[in-house]
């Protein structure tokens, strides 16, 4: 390991990962005259890095992978390389371990922007009772801080990245500033009128898009490649609504690159100094700090907490509750896909817009109480036209065989005319899913310690999955949609619910509450134990709302960000 | 060659096929003629890096084959889709097997039929080999390998035209910028009737 190097330089706050979290930070602490230092474990990127309105012929091999990978073996290891996602379920170097008898997949990304890169953009509020879901039905744990107090939070957001949508007055997903909609897709249509049909509301989708110019932004123009990161900044991510202008004003010192290892404190116990390996050079650093502020996302952010064992914390540092890495939760997951003969043969538009779909299914049961799960879900709603790749009609292909022109009259029959109903709903936390450091030792290339991941859905999710199986499969009906009946959910191995953590919001980690023996972090994200220690990811949620979590993130980020400089002005931390 | 001499081709090639309407194996020969234009305007016939010329010509026929020309639509020789598998081929050597012994067995098949190699043969002959191998129900221990390269030649030929700039369009209108979204009434109108929920 190659010695140290410590600056003797003291910063007044060190942020460590550049997402939705960091980036809200970053740009709000600037933006009140504080400068800070930004330590990304990715590389800086920049807007001509986005793949915008490239098609596979852009690339040589458009998709089959290089050495043709996507037609020999199983198929893996294909792919254009224009998502911005600069990582996904597997980093080289840097594992992760999952215990016997779990399952779970950890999505990571390591570049500036981090996930907001390539996100689905789904930004929704949570709804008044997500903040007080024990009040209600007794499970989990209330959040120390009501909707009220978030609420001017997710307005700052949406004046800021802009939301798409419409007023609707629904409780379970409630309203915000909204740039105009765009109009519905065909087969959105056909839902939203089956769903009507047996009292299911459907509204225009939320999305951290813009329709209108907006902060000096142009409006989208619905090539529907969200997820390649948007090149003239239509759409959110932390990069280049946040983390670009904020440098503009030289307060911003990014530190791309630096994998953080350890928090070290000092003899009053606080952070005074964040060490970290230069990827690049492989050389181990420290940066030194007044305050610090975690945003490496929820198992990153515990894993950092965790390994910080250096400085007389045994168990981590601001861990003396044993809460730091439990009550992990990600989204209940579950999808259903028909055919819609309907469709076929119907007069062919550009039916790109915007990345993620225009149509959004709130949760409508809300006030129930007779159901055999205590929280809700909203449906996701996919399908139509895409762009072809490789392996986009090997369905339509197989079905029908032969060659010549009925072969290529079966393509146009399935090309666009199927629907993807998307369940995401909300779990419960439960003592069997938590991360650790792994106890047999398993570290990444860097010698860092790695987490290891324990898994396990309760009844309730799985009742919610089986619930979602006969909603979707009315929808389709009211369609006349064709599609496989979903098998017999008759125990728990046969309700196909998703692999933990492969919805991607994974979070709750360090979590925050008003007793220190029972949450890591206080009302404002900031550590009991630790002063000067914040964080500002998905790892402080105490519940895990249907609602996809990075409004929230931005929302709360803000918050504490504001609160750090108010402390900070005080001279409080 | 460049772009707008290539258009020219192209557009060309779409107006004699669209006033052909129906096809017929006369236009068929006359698309592949343009075809040839369009390569030789390109500085000549494309040089295969993996397979043999007599292959390749033998790959080049069997896409176009699988996707044929089609009242105002270009097939996959038009499409190139023989010169992006060859390419394929030579960063494989797996497939580069596969497929010499799948063409190969092309040329044996239809001698023992009674004809040249598969490329002089007629399309009547070419067909009724072809419909031996498209189809699983067609599976025997003698046919097994070559229905597993035809399936596998006719799902890298689908998604070579298909991911190419010239077969794109047949299905796909988007990756563009528009200033507006907007769905045509005719097309809503048109799942509306059909699904009963207008």
């Amino acid at each position: 390991m190659a010695q140290a190097r410590a600056e003797t330089m003291v910063h007044d706050v060190v942020i460590i990962g550049s997402g939705a979290g960091g980036g809200t930070v970053t740009k709000v602490l600037t933006d009140l005259g504080v400068s800070v230092v930004l330590m990304e474990a990715g590389p800086m990127i920049g807007m001509e890095d986005f793949k915008m309105l490239k098609a596979p012929y852009d690339v040589p091999h458009r998709g089959a992978g290089e050495h043709a990978e996507a037609y020999v073996g199983d198929g893996s290891g294909a792919g254009l390389g224009f998502g911005a996602s600069y990582g996904g379920f597997g980093i080289e170097g840097e594992p992760y371990t999952v215990a016997p008898g779990s399952q779970f997949g950890w999505f990571r990304s390591r570049v500036i922007g981090g996930r907001t890169n390539h996100y689905g953009r789904h930004q929704l509020r949570f709804a008044d009772y997500d903040f007080a879901p024990r009040a209600r039905d007794g499970l989990g744990v209330d959040w120390p801080i009501s909707y009220d107090e978030i609420a001017p939070y997710y307005d700052k957001a949406e004046r800021l990245i802009g939301v798409t949508g419409k007023a609707e007055g629904i409780r379970s997903l409630p309203d915000g500033i909204f740039q105009p909609p765009a109009p519905l897709k065909v087969h959105e249509e056909l839902v939203q009128r089956s769903a009507a049909k047996l009292g299911i509301r459907a509204i225009n989708a939320r999305h951290a898009i813009i329709t209108t110019p907006t902060n000096g932004r142009p409006a989208c123009h619905y090539c529907g490649q969200c997820t390649r990161g948007c090149a003239t900044a239509s759409n959110y991510a932390s990069s280049y609504i946040q983390i670009f202008p904020a440098m503009q004003s030289g307060r911003v010192k990014v530190v791309p690159n630096a994998m953080a290892r350890e928090l070290i404190t000092d003899a009053s116990g606080k952070v005074s100094a964040v060490s970290y390996v230069d990827k690049e050079t492989g050389t181990e650093r420290q940066v030194r700090c007044r305050t610090v502020v975690l945003a490496a996302s929820a198992c990153e952010s515990a894993r950092l907490l965790l390994n910080s064992t250096a400085s007389g914390h045994p168990d981590g540092v601001a861990n003396s509750s044993g809460v730091v890495g439990r009550n992990l939760m990600d989204s209940v997951g579950y999808g259903m896909t028909a055919h819609i003969p309907a469709m076929v043969g119907m007069p062919s538009y550009n039916g790109d817009g915007y990345g993620a779909g225009h149509l959004l299914i709130p949760w409508w049961l809300w006030d129930r109480k007779d159901l055999d799960f205590p929280r809700g879900y909203h449906v996701e709603v996919y399908g139509g036209y895409y762009m072809p790749g490789i392996g986009s009609f090997q369905g339509s292909v197989n079905d029908a065989e032969g060659y010549g022109l009925p072969m290529k009259q079966a393509i146009r029959e399935g090309y666009g005319n199927y629907v993807n109903l998307a369940g995401r709903g909300e779990m419960i936390p439960n003592e069997n899913s938590y991360c650790e450091i792994d106890p047999t030792g398993v570290v990444d290339k860097w010698g860092i310690p790695v987490l290891r991941f324990h898994w396990q859905w309760g009844d309730y999710e799985l009742n919610q999955v089986r619930h979602m199986q006969k909603t979707f499969s009315e929808i389709f009906d009211g369609m006349g949609g064709v599609y496989e009946p979903p098998a017999s959910a008759e125990g728990e191995a046969k309700v196909p619910i998703s692999v933990g953590g492969s919805v991607v919001h994974e979070l709750g980690t360090v979590r925050m509450g008003d007793d220190p023996r029972t949450s890591v972090l206080n009302n404002f994200c900031q550590a009991h134990e630790v002063p000067n220690l914040f964080v500002a990811d998905a790892a402080p949620f105490a519940g895990n709302p249907d609602k996809n979590p990075t409004h929230t993130i931005i929302a709360l980020a803000w918050r504490t960000a504001e609160y750090l400089a108010e402390e900070m002005r005080k001279r409080n931390v | 060659m460049s772009n707008i001499t290539r258009r020219q081709i192209l557009q060309q090639l779409a107006a004699v096929i669209a006033a052909a309407g129906t096809i017929t194996r006369v236009e068929a020969q006359q698309v592949h003629q343009m075809t040839h234009l369009a390569i030789a305007a390109a500085g000549g016939t494309y040089k295969p890096n993996s397979l043999s010329a007599h292959e390749y010509k033998t790959l080049e026929h069997l896409t176009d084959l699988i996707i044929p020309v089609e009242k105002g639509a270009p097939g996959a020789a038009l499409a190139e889709v023989a010169a992006w598998i060859d390419m394929l081929l030579s960063a494989n050597a797996e497939l580069k097997q596969t497929y010499t012994k799948g063409l190969a067995w092309l040329d044996t098949a239809i001698e023992q039929r009674g004809a040249g190699d598969f490329i002089g043969a007629t399309v009547a002959q070419q067909k009724a080999l072809l419909d031996l191998i498209a189809y699983r129900k067609n599976q025997t221990t003698e046919l097994a390998s070559a229905i597993e390269f035809f399936s596998l030649a006719r799902r890298m030929t689908v998604d070579g035209f298909y991911t190419s700039r010239v077969g794109m369009p047949d299905i796909y209108l988007g990756n563009r910028v528009l200033p507006a979204f907007t769905v045509p009434a005719e097309s809503l109108n048109y799942a509306l009737r059909r699904s009963g929920l207008g």
